[in-house]
């Protein structure tokens, strides 16, 4: 009797907890987004890569931010003067509040943007301030001490005074990077180690950090005291480190997840097939190159061998077949997408690939190279299936042109020492922008830049043309030195254009509010779901 | 055998002191660093790295710095997830691991004792070749090709377990399947050798002829002695199951401790490699002492003196 | 490996001379799996091994028209071809070249130290076999990446370091399983008769210990060999060993599997070639094993 009586309340209790469950979903919008890996860091003032930034913006909001299509606009800050010369910025905040119910004062940013460059913080990114904010540099080298000597001020709790080393056209955009988001500074003294930990951390953006669980998964849930917490239909975030990206691909379309971090190429095809409309393929911020060691001999010292490499490498073959991501096959160093700024290319952008091998054959054989001295390359990449697909395919295109080239692959560290110490011929590099402008290109090929030039690349016109940039106010005058510099570059050839990035996000249909931008920066606080 | 014991406990500490020695110098030597990056950092901002790490001072120096700070149980700050200790984040992975892999051991053991002694009492059968041959392909098929087969099959296709996650009890079938088919395979292997072997010899026979029952004869004699080259596969194999697995970790994103093992060598998360190192190595003198001491109760002729 | 292992097995029956070996042979012979699961290794290495001689595409021929294409037996491509156009039969035999070789000189390294080695910490006893244990412990905690890491860095990438790396991580569970077997085996009557009549301690560790172990050994060094095969595909991930264009069993189902999906050819090929002979060899070493126990004829 008892028995028959709980198979039959089983069920009804049953379905009375699902019900609750099913209420409660709809009552609470969730998006579950796979963010690539775990954060290393929710420091703002400590991190470095994608997935750490991805959260930091819905945790933080800094003085500009974005709009879904990349556009700048107020953020923390609702207006802003510049002084003729460009080297001061005055902004004045806006009332707005932490999750403590603390207001946002002008001092927040100020204790921020000193806890970057204060060499105790040891942050990596410190150098994103240096040569830009009055002071920064030296006192990030330790030559400078007084730490009150940074071109930042509190006018008052509403009024920022920001004072630059010289005139940055682009500081606006610069000022959105994840490294100068405000911190609050009482929460980070009252818990110097644990301050990012659920509970403690207190964050000024559209989303406060609720739990996490390092290596599953990261929940936030709505700032009701955001500014703009009204217009922010998404509850709640649930951010999941996703390493393999074939199983992340699974889970989107098992349902799991809303949006993904990326899509494996080799999934490309499918996804045209059959998801098409929930595929975002967009131009990103960066190229991929196969840097040349200028310190080594032949190719060091003949630009023409050089050239007949890069000639040869047939780049639409190469994003058609191999990348198959909508990639943009580059003629250029400068990814496009950049305000303002006119593309430059190779000479032999607009020749046919026939004609470009042709090219390349006469250059080498000019050059004393040929069927029986044939010149030889050793290809350096690391360990990844992507790298090894476009090396094993530029090596026959080599191949085709009569140049025997090795393929060999390193560890990642292991790598990146050969890079930096310029032990090897030829590298697979990638580059992505910090900041949309052309110098996050153009200064890595300084002669000054130490091992980042790991082309070992010296021009001394080039250096002029990128230096005096810096000193030149007048915008247009600035870009066209840039555009200069960006030409000599692409002469002397020191790197082979590959292509430029694309970003492959798989999106829920369900999701509205998603638009492309080169910084492929989506904020949930933007999207909503559709009822 | 407590005597025993107490010299063998006694035995660790020496142990883990020269595997904490040799390790720490060792990575030390391989080229790269915690900080190196495809954006080179400045040399200025580098120094203020390293010295915050302490990574500035010279090699003696951090070895005692270390040596010091375990003596404490403190492992230092990982220098890859700076917001945790490695101390933390080993606490916070290890019961997931541990969690999983028991229970992938557990039904490891029992599949693969069933499979082994069944084949061996079937020797030369077609009993005997399927159940070896079937075990034999949970280690043929790597488990970096078993993984995704099952979240695309059970996952994906049918629907009836998660893909990935971490938290409820549908997201432990597929990782535990995952991790016990490699050990199915070499522990059914590994009895029905020494099951065959056992079964062939004098005492056996004898308590055949006595006319014991053949089941006691089996589980309570036989079985007994057949499993002294499993004992002895398991000490490190425990030690290797409960510290998890990189692949079966990073396909169905478990929170587990196994990427660490992985990641922190290949990212030089210089403390977070000694502190798994530390970690596992009084994990396998452990289990290692617990399969000796095992050889005594199984077979009483095995005697440490 | 036959010739390793087709020792005597135990010195207490030698005196029967060859008729042991013979009746080792003829009891291999009389197990058909295990004659058939021979024919099959045979077959496969001398697939690999004259890849070269068939008239095959080259190992890094691309084609173009043929990127990830399904298995097309008019034109020759029975396994299909990799995402970059490249034939993955003829891949799986040259990688099988590889696989074979670091699968069998790995293992015998393995299998050699770690008998010797775990023989002779069983049979000596007492502070020796718990120094010689507590080293076993040290190795097994060494962080193996950094190991390999350093010798690829140090000794360049030649591939007789890989066998080293790979053979000196495998030789461990073998030294555990043979001390343990030894333990028991050397409190047996025929063990210490040997001891008593002042026969040499290497003379008993070689002619009655390891023969008498050989059972679990032979069958652990079948579990070794898939092990030591898929070591090496991440030992080349780690810059040591094989590169490009030369690959191996277990770079390509590594491959293979990250495109389960969309081109299943390429992981079942090599996977089903791998799985035959791993197959293949469980039965040899089955066979080979119960040829080889002295107590069961």
């Amino acid at each position: 009797m008892k028995e028959a009586l709980r198979k039959l309340l089983l069920p009804a209790v049953a379905a009375a907890v699902l019900t609750a469950g099913a209420f409660t979903a709809q009552a609470e919008t969730v998006l579950h987004r796979g963010n690539g890996a775990e954060p290393e860091t929710l420091d703002p003032q400590k991190s470095t890569g994608v997935p750490e930034a991805n959260i930091q913006y819905e945790l933080f909001e800094g003085l500009t931010t974005y709009t879904p299509d990349g556009k700048i606009v107020p953020g923390m800050a609702e207006k802003w003067e510049v002084s003729d010369d460009g080297l001061t910025y005055t902004f004045h905040l806006r009332d707005s509040k932490w999750s403590n119910g603390d207001p946002v004062t002008a001092g927040d940013f100020v204790f921020a943007f000193r806890r970057l460059v204060d060499p105790a913080t040891a942050s990596d990114y410190a150098y994103i301030i240096s040569d830009v904010v009055a002071n920064a540099s030296e006192i990030s080298a330790g030559t400078e001490k007084d730490i009150t000597k940074l071109g930042i001020q509190a006018v008052d709790d509403h009024t920022l005074k920001i004072t630059l080393a010289h005139a940055t056209p682009y500081f606006l955009g610069l000022l959105r990077h994840s490294s100068l988001l405000p911190v609050n500074e009482n929460s980070v003294k009252a818990h110097p180690d644990d301050w990012t930990k659920p509970g403690n951390l207190v964050s000024n953006g559209a989303y406060q950090l609720t739990e996490w669980t390092p290596q599953a998964s990261l929940t936030m849930v709505k700032n009701p005291n955001y500014y703009g917490a009204d217009k922010v239909k998404i509850d709640k975030l649930v951010y999941y480190p996703t390493e393999d990206l074939g199983e992340e691909f699974k889970r989107f379309r098992a349902g799991e997840l809303d949006v993904t971090y990326d899509t494996p190429s080799d999934q490309i095809k499918y996804v045209m097939a059959n998801m098409k409309d929930q595929f975002q393929n967009s131009p990103y911020l960066g190229t991929y190159y196969y840097v040349i060691n200028l310190t080594k001999e032949p190719l060091g010292k003949q630009p023409a061998l050089r050239e007949a490499l890069a000639l040869a490498v047939d780049r639409d073959k190469l994003v058609e077949k191999i990348t198959q991501s909508g990639e943009l096959p580059a003629y250029s160093w400068v990814c496009p997408g950049i305000h303002g700024w006119d593309q430059q290319f190779t000479d032999f952008k607009d020749m046919t690939q026939a004609d470009r091998e042709a090219k390349a054959k006469k250059l080498l054989a000019d050059n004393g190279y040929g069927p029986n001295n044939p010149l030889s390359v050793e290809i350096l990449y690391n360990t990844n299936e992507n790298h090894k697909k476009i090396a094993v395919a530029i090596q026959s295109m080599w191949k085709a042109i009569g140049v025997q080239a090795t393929i060999t692959n390193q560890e990642w560290k292991v790598y990146l020492g050969s890079r930096h110490d310029k032990q090897f011929q030829v590298a697979r590099a990638g580059w992505i922008g910090d900041y949309e402008d052309p110098t996050t290109f153009l200064t890595l090929f300084l002669s000054d830049a130490g091992p980042q030039n790991d082309a070992g690349y010296n021009n001394p016109d080039y250096d002029k043309l990128v230096k005096g940039s810096a000193m030149e106010t007048d915008p247009d005058k600035r870009m066209k030195m840039l555009e200069q510099a960006e030409a000599i570059f692409l002469k002397d050839l020191p790197i082979i254009p590959i292509y430029h990035y694309t970003t492959k996000h798989m999106v829920s249909p369900k999701l509205v509010g998603w638009e492309p931008n080169v910084l492929d920066y989506h904020l949930a606080r933007d999207l909503s779901f559709k009822d | 055998m407590f005597h025993y014991f107490l010299k063998r406990l006694g035995g660790a500490v020496p142990t883990l002191f020269i595997i904490i020695t040799g390790s720490f110098f060792m990575i030390r030597l391989a080229p790269g660093g915690p900080f190196d990056r495809e954006r080179v950092v400045p040399p200025d901002i580098m120094a203020n790295l390293l010295k915050a790490y302490h990574l500035d001072e010279d090699l003696w120096h951090q070895y005692l710095r270390y040596l010091i700070g375990l003596s404490h149980f403190d492992f230092g700050p990982s220098f890859k997830y700076k917001d945790f200790s490695v101390a933390q984040l080993i606490a916070q992975g290890f019961p997931t691991s541990l969690t999983l892999g028991t229970v992938a051991m557990i039904a490891a053991l029992t599949v693969g004792l069933t499979l082994g002694v069944w084949a061996a009492l079937r020797q030369n059968s077609m009993i005997d070749y399927s159940a070896m041959g079937i075990s034999m392909l949970g280690i043929a098929v790597p488990n970096f090709v078993i993984a995704p087969m099952l979240t695309l099959v059970f996952g994906l296709m049918l629907g009836w377990l998660p893909v990935g996650g971490w938290g409820q009890p549908a997201n432990y079938v597929l990782p535990v399947i995952a991790l016990c088919l490699p050990q199915i395979a070499a522990i059914a292997r590994l009895t029905r050798a020494s099951m065959i072997e056992v079964l062939g010899s004098n005492f056996v026979r004898t308590a055949r002829a006595k006319g014991m029952p053949e089941r006691i004869t089996i589980t309570r004699h036989a079985l007994r002695a057949a499993l002294l080259p499993v004992v002895s596969y398991l000490g490190p194999a425990i030690a290797q199951i409960i510290t998890g697995s990189v692949v079966v970790e990073q396909i169905f994103s478990i929170p587990g401790i196994g990427r660490y093992f992985v990641q922190s060598s290949l990212n030089r998360d210089y403390t977070m490699v000694m502190g798994v190192t530390v970690f596992y190595g009084a994990l396998v003198i452990l289990c290692n002492l617990a399969a000796d001491l095992l050889y005594g109760v199984l077979d009483p002729k095995v005697r440490y003196d | 490996m036959a010739e390793i292992t087709l020792q005597p097995p135990s010195g207490a029956i030698e005196v029967k001379g060859r008729s042991l070996w013979a009746d080792a042979r003829h009891r291999f012979l009389q197990n058909k799996a295990a004659v058939v699961g021979l024919a099959v290794l045979v077959l496969i290495a001398i697939a690999c091994f004259g890849a070269p001689y068939f008239g095959l595409r080259a190992q890094d021929d691309i084609n173009w028209d043929m990127i990830q294409a399904a298995p097309d037996w008019s034109q020759g491509y029975f396994f299909g071809t990799d995402s970059n156009g490249r034939d993955v039969f003829v891949r799986t035999l040259y990688g099988g070249q590889v696989s074979l070789t670091v699968g069998i000189v790995s293992t015998l390294v393995s299998l050699v130290i770690g008998t010797l080695y775990g023989a002779t910490a069983g049979f000596l006893g007492g502070r020796i076999d718990g120094a010689m244990m507590r080293f076993v412990d040290m190795l097994y905690s060494i962080p193996f990446i950094f190991f390999v890491i350093l010798l690829t860095v140090y000794f360049g990438r030649e591939i007789v370091y890989m066998y080293i790396a790979i053979g000196a991580v495998n030789w461990l569970d073998m030294a555990r399983i043979v001390r343990g077997q030894t333990l028991s085996i050397k409190r047996k009557e025929y063990i210490e008769a040997a001891h008593a009549s002042g026969v040499s301690t290497w003379r008993i560790i070689t002619r009655h210990i390891i023969p008498n172990c050989l059972g679990p050994v032979v069958v652990y060094m079948t579990l070794t060999v898939p092990v030591v095969i898929l070591t090496e595909s991440f030992i080349s991930f780690l810059g040591m060993g094989v590169q490009e264009p030369q690959s191996s069993w277990g770079t390509l189902v590594a491959e293979g599997a990250d495109n389960l999906e969309n081109a299943p050819w390429r992981v079942l090929g090599p996977g089903a070639v791998l799985a035959v002979t791993l197959l293949a060899l469980n039965f040899v070493g089955d066979g080979l094993r119960d040829a080889l126990d002295p107590k069961d004829r």
